[in-house]
């Protein structure tokens, strides 16, 4: 005989009780703010490439790499987790938070070598990202051509 | 010899008492409120080692160490040692401790591995197998990370349920003689009430725990009145507040005598570790560490310890299985 007679049905229902909720009121302010930041960072970068004579087309590549560099190197340094920690969302959703999690894993596993762990393991978080983005794109790009917007002429 | 009682309870007759235990700990366990009960404090997480689980290898020899130091024994003159860890092949274990040449016997029980080798090293002594034996057991934040979760410096938030893996281990050594000594055990059954979040391993155990705790009292017909404190392993905040519940259903109350370890290693408010502290070092290092000493020194006389495991597989939550946990309990008596 059991000697805890709740039901699995019955204890879902009390642990979901029993789970504190996520401190929205905090993490959204935070996650608004400090992307924004990063954002406002990136648009300051395109107005400075641009002023140094770079077309918006170039200019918006080189603003890319920069923030691609500074995720790398702030993660590298070791703190970028700790600001993502309290921004959440907002170092996850710009190109920031693809970066973190591509030279996380590769610091992480670099202890199992460089084919089985780094290069093995380099995408382990952002993988599927790259692999449904993929796929979207394909699927966008046949709506398109379906549209009459297809490249081929 | 050991006599059975009811369901799985054992009551060990010749006491097998626990002659010394250690306590070894990372620099945030240090600077929690367990700090002072640590024997060895690391500010170095690597422990001098180059990878995280040889860190934690290193963690459970100082504990071995420290504790066969403070009981005056070698070595050779202990038995047989019992111990686990969390890590895959439970390697923090079998690297860490393979120097001793001490017959080992390697455990799994997630975060209730101390509970789990306290017991068989008190079943060995009890039975006469071992004059001494020893258990051990420890986690690490970042071995744990790596393998459970994220890389280190991945950036993501964690839900309010999640709780922080100590870096810490424990040690004891079991014999006859002067200490605080192991009066009955009750073996623990798999418990799975169907959570699936990895991310909530509080709710995962707190069945486990009540399950485990209802059958002691039921198999050795006592109450939580004749004991001063009731002490689980790891429930942290969920886990805590489940576990009264699911108690208060079966009409025994437990608030007014119980802590948690995963709730008494840090500071909730000042280090940021959400619903508390988890993994094997968490229990091992607070029993090992204040609890036995204050055992010691009086202010316990009869403590229930009762570790709890949630026996998480990345693999069988993402192929969407439930966690099934487990809890097994010591009383001790000062």
């Amino acid at each position: 005989m059991p000697s805890v007679k709740t039901t699995p049905a019955q204890y879902s229902a009390m642990a979901k009780e029993a789970v504190p909720p996520s401190p929205s009121f905090k993490n959204i302010p935070l996650a608004f703010l400090i992307g924004g930041l990063i954002c406002m960072l990136g648009q300051g970068l395109l107005n400075l490439y641009q002023y140094w004579g770079l077309t918006l087309d170039r200019a918006s590549g080189f603003v890319s790499i920069t923030l691609i560099f500074l995720s790398a190197l702030f993660t590298g340094l070791g703190c970028y987790d700790n600001i993502a920690r309290h921004a959440g969302a907002g170092t996850l959703v710009p190109i920031t938070g693809f970066a973190n999690s591509v030279v996380a894993p590769a610091l992480e596993f670099k202890s199992e070598g460089l084919i089985l762990g780094l290069g093995a393991k380099l995408f382990i978080i952002s993988g599927p990202v790259i692999v449904y983005g993929l796929a979207a794109s394909w699927v966008y790009g046949i709506i398109l051509m379906f549209m009459g917007y297809g490249g081929m002429k | 010899m050991a006599k059975k009682l009811g369901r799985s309870t054992f009551l060990l007759e010749k006491h097998p008492a626990i002659l010394a235990s250690a306590a070894i700990g990372g620099k945030m366990e240090g600077e929690g409120p367990q700090g002072a009960y640590f024997d060895t404090i690391s500010n170095d997480a690597q422990f001098g080692e180059d990878s995280w689980e040889k860190a934690e290898g290193r963690l459970q020899q100082l504990a071995l160490q420290t504790a066969m130091q403070k009981a005056g024994v070698s070595a050779a003159e202990v038995d047989c040692l019992f111990a686990g860890d969390l890590l895959n092949q439970c390697v923090g274990s079998s690297y860490g401790l393979q120097q001793f040449e001490i017959p080992f016997v390697g455990l799994y029980g997630a975060c209730s591995t101390m509970a789990e080798s306290l017991m068989m090293a008190a079943l060995f002594v009890e039975g006469g197998l071992a004059k001494r034996a020893a258990a051990v057991t420890s986690s690490h934040f970042c071995s744990a990370e790596r393998q459970f979760r994220f890389p280190l410096e991945y950036g993501g938030q964690r839900p309010p349920s999640a709780q922080w893996t100590a870096t810490a281990a424990g040690a004891a050594i079991v014999g006859c003689g002067q200490g605080v000594s192991v009066n009955a055990v009750t073996v623990g059954t798999i418990r799975d009430l169907g959570i699936t979040d990895a991310n909530n391993m509080g709710a995962a155990m707190a069945p486990a725990a009540a399950s485990t705790l209802t059958t002691f009292f039921n198999d050795s017909v006592t109450h939580p009145a004749d004991y001063d404190l009731i002490l689980t392993g790891d429930l942290g905040q969920v886990g805590r507040d489940l576990l009264f519940e699911l108690l208060e259903k079966e009409g025994v109350r437990i608030s007014d005598r119980y802590h948690d370890c995963g709730l008494l290693i840090y500071d909730r408010d000042k280090q940021d570790v959400h619903a508390g502290g988890s993994g094997c070092g968490c229990s091992a290092s607070v029993l090992c560490g204040s609890i036995l000493r204050q055992m010691a020194e009086g202010r316990w006389k009869n403590v229930l310890f009762m570790a709890t495991g949630a026996l998480m597989s990345p693999t069988m939550v993402q192929q969407g299985e439930a966690i099934p946990g487990i809890a097994h309990l010591l009383h001790l008596k000062a």
